[in-house]
């Protein structure tokens, strides 16, 4: 016969991994990968997007994702006539697929930013430039993250 | 009290391209993160950084949660003329934070 103690240790260890799963969205990668071809949508709209000109630099290993640094020059004169309008900074894997948005002009000197983000998984990190002539370069980066930040849903 | 920290040149030559670091203290409160009990911390992120050299934009940021605590933004400028560069940031909850740096062109 089962005993009183016996049944509760039971009764726990069925219900922890349930309600865990629970809180698991059975489709967080596909709404990530959503959200991020949304976000992409938005910033190039039907515009081709061209590999180059954009250097990303990121560290390719990352043991705590919760500070991690990050640039992005883009080759660019930055005169009048031909300089860079904006650069954007998604990522495929965190909860919001926005990281930066950088608005600038020939004031600027050169194209560049410096700062430090937050990542969620391993995952391709992307940068695109616009350019004042409206078109539109891109660059990716891989990177592999070992402890990762803002634990939440989909990473237990 | 909120606070920030910006590094520029003191002086620069006419037409160089300097280059400007600044720090500010924030948590920068993703609004995904949980209390032990399972409540959601509210957002609470700087949403916006502008740089102007006397008055006129020059750099603007726009920042999503994916940015670190303590938000550092390094970029560049050209000297153009002497005078102030005013570096703002603003964010949710009534945040902001506004440094005023003189520079000397020659």
């Amino acid at each position: 016969m089962t005993t009183r103690r016996e049944f509760l240790v039971l009764a726990t260890a069925l219900a922890v991994p349930a309600a865990a799963k629970a809180q698991l969205d059975p489709n967080l990668a596909a709404n990530r990968k959503a959200a991020f071809q949304a976000a992409f949508k938005r910033i190039v709209g039907d515009s081709p997007v061209r590999p180059g000109r954009v250097k990303l630099t990121l560290p390719p290993l990352i043991d705590n994702g919760n500070s991690v640094p990050l640039s992005v020059s883009v080759a660019s004169p930055m005169t009048e006539a031909d300089h860079v309008k904006a650069i954007h900074v998604l990522t495929e894997k965190n909860p919001l697929p926005d990281v930066v948005s950088v608005h600038l002009g020939p004031r600027a000197g050169r194209a560049s930013l410096s700062t430090r983000v937050r990542l969620a998984d391993t995952q391709t990190v992307t940068a695109i430039a616009q350019m004042s002539d409206g078109s539109f370069w891109s660059d990716g980066a891989e990177v592999v993250v070992t402890l990762s930040a803002c634990l939440e849903e989909g990473l237990i | 009290m909120a606070r920030a920290v910006v590094t520029l040149p003191a002086t620069a030559r006419r037409g160089e391209i300097i280059e400007i670091k600044t720090l500010a203290q924030h948590a920068m409160e993703t609004g995904f993160r949980r209390t032990q009990i399972g409540e959601l911390i509210p957002r609470d992120i700087i949403r916006t950084f502008r740089c102007a050299y006397n008055g006129v934009e020059v750099y603007r940021c726009d920042l999503h949660p994916a940015i670190a605590a303590n938000p550092l933004i390094a970029f560049t400028t050209v000297a153009t003329e002497s005078g102030t560069l005013s570096f703002q940031w603003v964010g949710d909850n009534g945040y902001a934070v506004t440094e005023i740096a003189p520079i000397r062109v020659e």
